[in-house]
């Protein structure tokens, strides 16, 4: 079956590829499996400068989910240009490299470090981390913030510019409005929702952080619903994210208006859960009488 | 070769000291390829996040491999609860574990194990007992009823039993007990943070590994969920780069 997707700078041989910060950048993974088989990877978030990130702990187990407050950590723009991106590409699969900063200098700084290689396909914009106190989320928050964060990157780098959504907000369409208004190519959602879990013999915050973001199954119909609402007003492609873990998922948010996905937690839980998924995907998607990938999103009934 | 994740048959699941449940888990492959100090990372159905349990012994020739843990939250009881004929879906061995060649026939080690962080060192202290070696053991416990692994340990080294609150064995931490137990020619421990803390700084002056325990996500070194700051202003990841580090080495 044909499950290939095209979209701006990517051209994916399937609509699967790993979450931003849950396959660190891809080496450890591809110990279990050849990294060929993905779509595509989104590759832990570049800041300028190396950052260690947050004290531990930096995960907990929650209902149908967990929390984690990693803190971007990350070796730094240049060392991820000079040791990552070149073992990755030695992939048959596109490169997607998440950005993050504290500041608008430091997103063009390392939106522009990334024109240095003609290996990666397309940024993504991180707008949206609820871990680090300047760590986005005021520019994933504020339409008028992400506007200019989203014009200003557009505006330095040569590649292709998807913005990540913070959930953690009460209108996201408008968000997603203003991005694309800015210009972003496409957009991705969504990010994790900020959430707390106390350690009941002491009463205090399990996370270090004292807050982290929630991810797993319990997001999931926040992500349909939120893809859902932004599809009927946004015409820019959206790479879906939030909870997948079967190929039903995937189904569910490309018929919620997603054009590509994005496989998070699941991948602590099963190291091949991508795979697993590009594999169960032809059947599933037979089962309910759609012939590709690209037949879903022609078919589905939210269209903008 | 490929890493794999396994499903491990529960051979049999008993209690063996208050709330310390032992299990014995049938997998050829991963009982051959188990060194001491190394974990299994183990999906308790309905739960998200793997939990990373320590090795207490491993049988190559029986295929089998016992894992040690003590019910802390809802993935541990439900975990304790898993009964023989099931199956658990498993990865591992992970991370470094202790080499045996840093021994050297002849020695003097001193083992410090505390709580939970006994059953690695048991497993190393095994290994030990085939080289020519003098073993000391000291193994801290809350309280009598947590105490486990005694008599193994008494076979295969002179051994100290230390409760915090003194009802059983010397009264207090492990630490307490070094006085006693003489020279040696190196250490190795595993407990809780402030216990190593304890160990690292008493015995700041002599060569010693340490094994450690945090919260973790993926368990195979992606994530970042378990880093540890190391004294050359880096950082080491628990899962994959340990849990095994040189006292000198880490910031505990």
């Amino acid at each position: 079956m044909n499950l290939e997707v095209k979209l701006p700078g990517l051209t994916l041989k399937n609509p699967v590829m790993p979450a931003s910060g849950c396959f660190g950048f891809g080496k450890e993974y591809s110990e279990f499996y050849d990294l060929s088989r993905l779509g595509a990877i989104m590759m832990k978030a570049a800041t300028q400068f190396e950052r260690f990130g947050n004290p531990t702990p930096r995960v907990a187990e929650t209902s149908s989910g967990m929390l984690n407050a990693i803190g971007l950590q990350n070796p730094g723009v240049e060392r991820i240009i000079a040791d990552e991106v070149p073992r990755l590409a030695e992939y048959d699969m596109s490169i997607i490299a998440n950005i993050a900063g504290s500041s608008l200098e430091e997103y063009i700084f390392v939106a522009e470090a990334f024109n240095q290689t003609k290996d990666v396909h397309a940024l993504e914009l991180n707008i949206s981390c609820p871990n680090v106190k300047e760590g986005g989320i005021q520019f994933g928050t504020d339409p008028d913030m992400a506007k200019k964060v989203t014009a200003a990157v557009k505006e330095v780098s040569n590649l292709p510019l998807y913005v990540k959504l913070s959930p953690n907000v009460t209108n996201i369409v408008e968000m997603a409005k203003a991005v694309e208004e800015a210009g972003a190519d496409g957009l991705s959602m969504i990010n994790t929702l900020t959430g707390m879990k106390l350690h009941l013999p002491t009463g205090k915050p399990l996370i270090a952080n004292q807050t982290g973001g929630l991810s797993g199954a319990a997001i999931k119909p926040i992500a349909i619903r939120m893809i859902y609402e932004v599809r009927q007003q946004v015409s820019i492609p959206i790479i879906g994210m939030g909870g997948i873990s079967t190929a039903e998922d995937v189904l569910e948010f490309l018929q919620a208006g997603a054009d590509a996905v994005a496989v998070g937690t699941a991948n602590f839980q099963n190291p091949f859960a991508c795979v697993d998924i590009i594999d169960a995907l032809p059947e599933t998607l037979t089962k309910y009488q759609y012939t590709s990938v690209q037949d879903v999103i022609d078919r589905r009934s939210v269209q903008v | 070769m490929m890493k794999k994740k396994y499903e491990m048959k529960v051979l049999s699941v008993e209690f063996i000291a208050k709330e310390t449940i032992e299990m014995e888990l049938y997998q050829p492959e991963v009982s051959k390829q188990t060194v001491p100090g190394q974990f299994l990372h183990l999906l308790v159905s309905g739960f998200t996040l793997r939990r990373p349990i320590s090795i207490a012994k491993v049988d190559p020739q029986a295929g089998t491999v016992t894992i040690l843990f003590k019910i802390v939250g809802d993935g541990t009881k439900a975990l304790a609860a898993y009964q023989p004929g099931m199956t658990i879906n498993v990865l591992g061995p992970n991370g470094n574990g202790f080499s045996i060649d840093d021994v050297k026939d002849g020695e003097r080690v001193l083992l410090v194990g505390g709580g939970i962080g006994v059953p690695p060192i048991y497993h190393f202290a095994k290994r030990l007992s085939e080289k020519n070696v003098d073993l000391i053991a000291v193994l801290g416990f809350q309280s009598k009823d947590y105490v486990f692994y005694e008599e193994a340990f008494k076979e295969i080294a002179e051994t100290y039993v230390v409760t915090n609150d003194g009802s059983y064995g010397y009264q207090g931490f492990v630490t307490h007990v070094f006085p006693e137990v003489g020279a040696f020619d190196q250490y190795f421990s595993c407990g809780p943070l402030p216990m190593l803390r304890a160990v690292t700084t008493e015995l700041k002056d002599s060569k010693g590994k340490v094994s450690l325990e945090e919260r973790m996500g993926c368990g195979v070194g992606a994530c970042m969920a378990c880093v540890l700051p190391t004294v050359d202003n880096s950082y080491k990841k628990i899962c994959s780069d340990g849990p095994v580090f040189s006292a000198q080495e880490v910031i505990l």
